[in-house]
Formats: structure tokens, C-alpha cells, sequence
């Protein structure tokens, strides 16, 4: 029976005030009722336009009529046909912009809860399917992967599912590039992950950590020790800074070092060894998704205040729509149109042994107005003259973007980047050098974990068609 | 998990460990540094290599027991595994043409000194060494350092052994006495990198010094271990694990580095204690 409401189903999530002294997983996932009683509202287009805005292809109305139906392991299956991470995609995906802004329930009333629902079935097969994937017979092609972040992760599944022989390559000392080190627990539980590596290895993938390509190994070496193919997700690099006084003070991080201490080396939990400032008053500048990861880590750190300082308005506010509502109903302070232009730490050489020596202690600011739009179109923000003003804070975190890593591209001769240092590639993700294949940040720049997945699919498929020649 | 295949006390504070680890044995340089964790949820530190055993496979390091992870690591044997060692991270000092090289060593800093000054005399360059240490208990590595220096000069604060005094005293003297060095490398803590940076500036001897700011990822993704250089005038950022660790000792703003480098002092001295305390040990 076809479910007319125009409302979809409210995600249960906890509540703000208690969320926001805790680490736990903010959205709670839906029961079984609601989620049939969400699948319900599909009305199983023919023209599936929800597929079209899916950048991995999952057969969305398929699953959901699996839902329908009560077959939740059916359900899952057709979902891994596409993706090899329905658990993280269902949590981290801005599905709002993508399948969900194709759905036609969203042309009068609220679209089909699309991502829920992926999450729902990710979880349901987590949680009571205990029998391993079957490992496909081996076809004695090997590839390897540079980065087990989605990109990678997700070329590696699909690669694994045909039956190569497939080493993942990884830097840190866990599997999982930003899944692990940049969004935080709250958004993406690290067992949820751990999970999905899992899966890939029983897929046959093997993961080889504390490798870091360019240094430990080149791509070089890997043509020469046998591998056919490389796919390049390394992922983007280092963290962009504004250029303005005060950046090396002591309380200034980079949101990537930020979110790394809390979420990799576990500051967030009672006995880490990996110090991080904690409580006080802090400013996240920026006002992406990692802004706000940042800024509510920030805050269940501790933090008595935390402000959200962003250049432009609430409308051009690139985080998703859902993370910067869950930040206001935790607290979080959105200083709009306000632009840092100095960081001011306590200095007094009289008092060297003063342990405030060298640490912040607030940021001068101006207001900024919208003015023209630039060339993509955003108004561009102009100095509202003699609007200083300074905010007390101990903790500045700037969130501000990053710049491609040098270490692969420095030692991969003919590998050719643009003018940012991105790796150009093709439609298939080919680089400029044979057989080496890349994708995620490490081409487009900061994006979103679901366009790195895309890159990593299409890369495999190509990877497999050259290779299957 | 990385077995650690032999491990040797050099003073009180100060031990060498070689760890195998053949993949970073085959590619690491002089003044590359690797990354390790000694357990599962363990800090990530990073310490420079101090030389490498290509055909057993094996790196070695040479670290002083400063805090927790070093407390830690100094209760580790031979035959016990590290969880983690990756490497080898950053650029490896550059020693193309030097022929007149001064080593400036401080303290455990010697450790990382000592296989520059062996790779430039395996080039046929004239390496003068001058190594510094608190006092002789302190002392590290004379033999090799006498092994491949043409003159070596070894200083202590305290006189206790060799010539009573900082490392900057000989170098100031033999710059005065016409000494010329096509370069002059420096490692050790950063007031000692600083002050021969200062000695050496009359006498415009470019500089190398080899830095060691707080790190994570050592890969070029956090920017913690972010320094400023001025360059002709210009504030420029730059990252020590991908960018250095070596740079340009005239351009590096020092006093900021130290500044930085003092960030977490409260929470390691708590952490070196609590460490201190579980294995029994008298907090130094």
C-alpha cells in the first residue's frame, strides 16, 4: 500500500543537549517500521530519475522494493552490486543534492528518505548477516591501490568482485583515509568502517598500512613488482591557512590536524597518549562539512563556546543543510559574514616562564557584505571598512581547504597535474602515465566521499576493461 | 608489527634500536626520518634514522627517553615488536657537492648528524665535526664520529670531557681563523640551532639545520609540524615532513619553533609521570 504522506519518516537522532557532550552516533537509524513505512512513499518510477543523480548507479527503486517487501538482505545485495560501502554512503552521502533532489515525491512534499533507508539496510545486514561474501575466483590480474580512503576502498571492491588480486596501499596506521582520521565518530562510528574493510578482505583485499607511496614505495616500483594497474587515491593534502598574523601561535590548528587527534590517535576517548587543546572558547574560520565535523568535535571535547566563522551568508554556507541544523541545535555559534584578519596571542618576554607564553587569546575579525557575484556565481564578500572587533578564544581551527600532496606527484615522473597541483585524468580516470588511474581529492580537491567513490568506480571499470582486453 | 632485532643502552637516557623494517632499510637517506607508534592507541613520533642495514633489512634509531612514548620505548628488548614504522618520511639532506663540510652536533641530535658526516666522508668531502653534550656521562657515538671526520671537536657544558664549553666556541674560532665551509649542518635543540646560525652569519657560511616540530601524520596531511621562514622579506609556511626536515638555518624563525615545540608541555609532563610511575621508574 502505497504510503501518500508528503512528509517522510523523522530520523530519530539524540537529543542535542545530551549529543553534545558525548561521542555517540547522532542520527539513531530507523526501525523496521519505519522503514517500510518510508518505502512505501516510493512510487518505483520507471524513468528512475533518483538512479541519475547517484554519482555510484545503486538501483535505488530495487532496493527500496526489496524494503517493501520485508527482505532486508535482499535489499543490501542489490545495494553492494554498486557500492562497496553502504553503511558509510547511507550516514556521509548529501544525498539531499543527489538522488534524493531527483526523487518526483520531492516536487510536492518531502523526497523518499533514500539515504536512510541505504543506511537502514547497511546496518540491518551488519548487524544479522553473519555469513562472509563469497571470494571471487582469482583472475591473476593484480592492482594496486594508492589510499584506503573511499576512492580507493571503493576501486578496490569493485575490482576484488571481478576477481583481481588487489592490494590496497595506506600511509596511516589504520584503513580508512578520511573515513577514519577526518569525520568524526558522532557522524561515522570507526566499527562501521572497520566493518566495510572487513568485507572488502573477505572480498580478498589485501591491505597493506604503514606504506606510503612516493617514499616507502614508488608507483615506479609497483609497475616493476608486477602490478598492471595503479589507481591514485591518496586523498588531498596539506591544510591551507589564511596567511594572516598569529597562524603559528600555539591553540591554531589546521580542522585536518584537529579532527586527526581526536578521531585517529583518539583524544576523544578518556586515556589517549595524543594531547589536544580542550575546553574553552574556540573559532572554527570556514564552512564546509569539515568546519562543521570540527566544530562539534570541538564542543563534546569540552568547549565552553564554540563560533563557527564564516565570510558569506547562511545561504552560501557550502556544509550540508542536515550538519549545520545538528550544529545550532547543539549550541554552536554561526558568526556570518565575518572575516578573521589577526589572531592575538599573549606574549611577554618579562614573564618568559608565564605558560600562556605564545598561546592564543582572541581573534580580530571585520564584517564583511555581499557584494557582486565572482565567476561561479557566489556574491563575492567585501571588507565592511572599520568594522573590527575581536572575540576572545583560546582555540582558533581553521577550516579553510587544503592544497594537492606533493610526495606522489614529485616522484612519478610523467604524471601530469594542473595548475593547482590536482592529477589531470580523463573521463576514465586514466592519468597521464599508462595503466595509472586516479581519483578522489587527490584530482578534484576537497569534495565529497560519495564523488570520490564515483571516480573509484569508474576507474575500475576502465581498469577492467583494459586489463580484460 | 616490526621486530626490533637488537637494542643497545648508549648512556642513561639515550638508546639505539635496530628495527626491522627492510622497506624503508632499502630506501632511506641521510636525514629522513620515520614514524612509529611502540603499541596499539600509542602516540605517533616521529625519529630521524640513524642508519640503515640494507642487506639484513634493518633501521636504526637513536632516541633520548624525553616522555611517555620514549619511557615506553625504552622498556621494549630485543626480539619484542613495535606496532607501527613507517617511512622513510621527508627530504634527505642534500650533499651534492659539498667538498668542506662543518657537522654542528647537540645531544641526541649526534645521533642524526653522525650519517651525514658518514656519507660525506664516504664522498671524499673534508668533514669537520663538532659534537656537544651536557657532560661526558651524556656523550655518544665519539668512535664514529672520529671514524669520519678530518677534525673532531667534542664539547661539554661542563668540561667533564673533551673541551668545557658550547659548540658554538670552536665553530666561532674556526671561522675567525679563515676556515672556510662550503656548508655547515646543524642538528640538535633549536637555541643551540639558533646560536650557530647567529656565529655563523658574519662570516656568510650558508647553514642547514634540521628541524624536529611536533608531528602526526608526517606525510603532508595535518600541518602540525608547520614552521615560518622568512624569505627575502616574506613570511612563507612551510611543512617540516614534507617540505624538510631541513632548511635553510638563516630563513627559519626559531624563536616561533621553540615557542611551538612547547604547546603540549603540561599534558607530556603529566604523561611522562603517569608512564614513569607505572613501570616504577624515578621521574628524571
Amino acid at each position: 500500500m502505497a504510503n501518500m504522506s508528503l512528509k517522510r519518516n523523522e530520523m530519530p537522532t539524540q537529543d542535542a543537549l545530551v549529543r553534545a557532550h558525548n561521542f555517540d552516533e547522532v542520527a539513531l537509524g530507523y526501525t523496521e517500521e519505519q522503514a517500510i513505512d518510508e518505502a512505501n512513499r516510493c512510487l518505483n518510477c520507471k524513468n528512475m530519475p533518483c538512479v541519475d543523480g547517484c554519482p555510484v548507479k545503486i538501483h535505488i527503486p530495487e532496493f527500496i522494493t526489496k524494503i517493501k517487501e520485508g527482505d532486508f538482505e535482499g535489499a543490501y545485495q542489490i545495494i553492494t552490486k554498486s557500492s562497496s560501502l553502504p553503511a558509510v554512503c547511507g550516514r556521509v552521502c548529501p544525498q539531499e543534492t543527489q538522488c534524493e533532489s531527483k526523487c518526483v515525491r520531492g516536487i510536492k512534499g518531502e523526497s523518499v528518505g533514500i539515504g536512510r533507508l541505504e543506511r537502514f539496510v547497511a546496518d540491518w545486514h551488519n548487524t544479522f548477516c553473519t555469513e562472509e561474501p563469497v571470494k571471487p575466483e582469482c583472475n591473476g590480474h593484480r592492482v594496486a591501490i594508492v589510499g584506503s580512503g573511499p576512492s580507493g576502498l571503493t576501486c578496490a571492491g569493485d575490482l576484488a568482485k571481478k576477481g583481481y588480486d588487489v592490494t590496497v596501499f595506506e600511509a596511516l596506521h589504520t584503513a580508512g583515509g578520511v573515513l577514519v582520521y577526518g569525520i568524526p565518530e558522532f557522524r561515522l562510528p570507526k566499527k562501521i568502517v572497520a566493518k566495510e574493510v572487513e568485507t572488502l578482505k573477505q572480498l580478498g583485499v589485501k591491505i597493506e598500512t604503514n606504506v606510503v607511496i612516493g617514499k616507502t614505495l614508488t608507483i615506479d616500483e609497483l609497475f616493476e613488482e608486477g602490478y598492471e594497474a595503479v589507481f591514485v587515491g591518496s586523498g588531498a593534502g596539506l591544510p591551507n591557512f589564511m596567511g594572516i598574523p598569529g597562524e603559528a601561535l600555539n591553540g591554531v590548528y589546521s580542522a585536518n590536524e584537529f579532527l586527526t587527534r581526536s578521531n585517529l590517535m583518539k583524544s576523544y576517548l578518556d586515556n589517549p597518549e595524543t594531547p589536544i587543546m580542550k575546553g574553552g572558547r574556540v573559532a572554527v574560520v570556514g564552512g564546509g562539512n569539515v568546519a562543521m565535523d570540527a566544530a562539534r568535535t570541538a564542543l563534546r571535547l569540552g568547549a565552553d563556546k564554540v563560533y563557527i566563522v564564516y565570510r558569506r551568508s547562511m545561504d552560501e554556507l557550502p556544509a550540508r543543510r542536515e550538519e549545520v541544523e545538528h550544529a545550532e541545535e547543539e549550541g554552536i555559534e554561526f558568526r556570518l559574514l565575518c572575516n578573521p584578519t589577526e589572531i592575538l596571542g599573549y606574549s611577554n618576554p618579562n614573564d618568559a616562564r608565564n605558560p600562556k607564553n605564545g598561546f592564543v587569546t582572541g581573534m580580530t575579525c571585520v564584517r564583511m557584505e555581499l557584494g557582486e557575484p565572482d565567476e561561479r556565481g557566489r556574491r563575492r564578500p567585501v571588507v565592511v571598512e572599520g568594522s573590527e572587533f575581536t572575540i576572545d578564544v583560546d582555540t582558533v581551527i581553521m577550516s579553510i581547504g587544503t592544497s594537492p600532496n606533493p610526495l606522489i606527484k614529485s616522484t612519478t615522473e610523467g604524471l601530469e597535474v594542473n595548475r593547482w597541483g590536482g592529477i589531470v585524468v580523463n573521463e576514465d580516470g586514466l592519468t597521464s602515465r599508462n595503466a595509472v588511474y586516479a581519483g578522489g581529492d587527490a584530482v578534484t580537491g576537497a569534495a565529497t566521499v560519495i564523488s570520490a567513490m564515483g571516480a573509484g568506480k569508474t576507474a575500475a571499470k576502465a581498469i577492467d576493461e583494459a586489463l580484460s582486453k | 608489527m616490526y621486530r626490533i632485532v637488537d637494542k643497545k643502552v648508549l648512556n642513561p637516557t639515550v638508546v639505539q634500536l635496530q628495527i626491522e623494517a627492510p622497506l624503508v632499510a632499502n630506501k632511506a637517506k641521510p636525514g629522513q626520518f620515520i614514524i612509529l607508534r611502540v603499541d596499539e592507541n600509542g602516540e605517533r613520533i616521529p625519529l630521524t634514522v640513524a642508519g640503515v642495514n640494507k642487506e639484513n633489512g634493518t633501521v636504526k634509531i637513536i632516541y633520548q627517553i624525553v616522555g611517555a612514548t620514549t619511557e615506553k620505548l625504552s622498556h621494549k628488548e630485543a626480539g619484542d615488536y613495535l606496532q607501527d614504522f613507517v617511512g622513510p618520511l621527508g627530504v634527505a639532506t642534500h650533499l651534492d657537492g659539498l667538498k668542506k663540510v662543518c657537522i654542528v652536533g647537540g645531544g641526541v641530535g649526534c645521533a642524526i648528524a653522525m650519517p651525514i658526516a658518514e656519507a660525506l666522508h664516504k664522498m671524499g668531502a673534508d668533514v669537520t665535526s663538532i659534537i656537544g653534550f651536557r657532560n661526558k656521562d651524556l656523550l655518544i657515538l665519539e668512535d664514529e664520529f672520529r671514524a669520519c671526520s678530518n677534525t673532531l671537536r667534542i664539547m661539554t657544558d661542563d668540561g667533564s670531557y673533551g673541551e668545557k664549553g658550547n659548540v658554538t666556541v670552536p665553530l666561532k674560532e674556526m671561522l675567525e681563523s679563515g676556515e672556510k665551509f662550503d656548508m655547515i649542518i646543524t642538528i640538535g635543540p633549536l637555541v643551540m640551532m639558533k646560536f650557530v646560525v647567529a656565529t655563523a652569519k658574519p662570516f656568510g657560511t650558508p647553514v642547514t639545520a634540521s628541524m624536529n616540530p611536533i608531528m602526526i601524520d608526517g606525510t603532508g596531511m595535518c600541518g602540525g609540524c608547520r614552521l615560518t621562514l622568512n624569505v627575502d622579506g616574506k613570511k612563507v609556511t612551510k611543512f617540516a615532513c614534507v617540505d624538510g626536515p631541513d632548511f635553510n638555518g638563516y630563513e627559519i624563525d626559531f624563536d616561533e619553533a621553540m615557542s611551538r615545540g612547547r604547546m603540549y608541555g603540561a599534558f607530556e609532563r603529566h604523561a611522562y609521570e603517569s608512564t614513569c610511575n607505572l613501570f616504577g621508574k624515578k621521574v628524571q
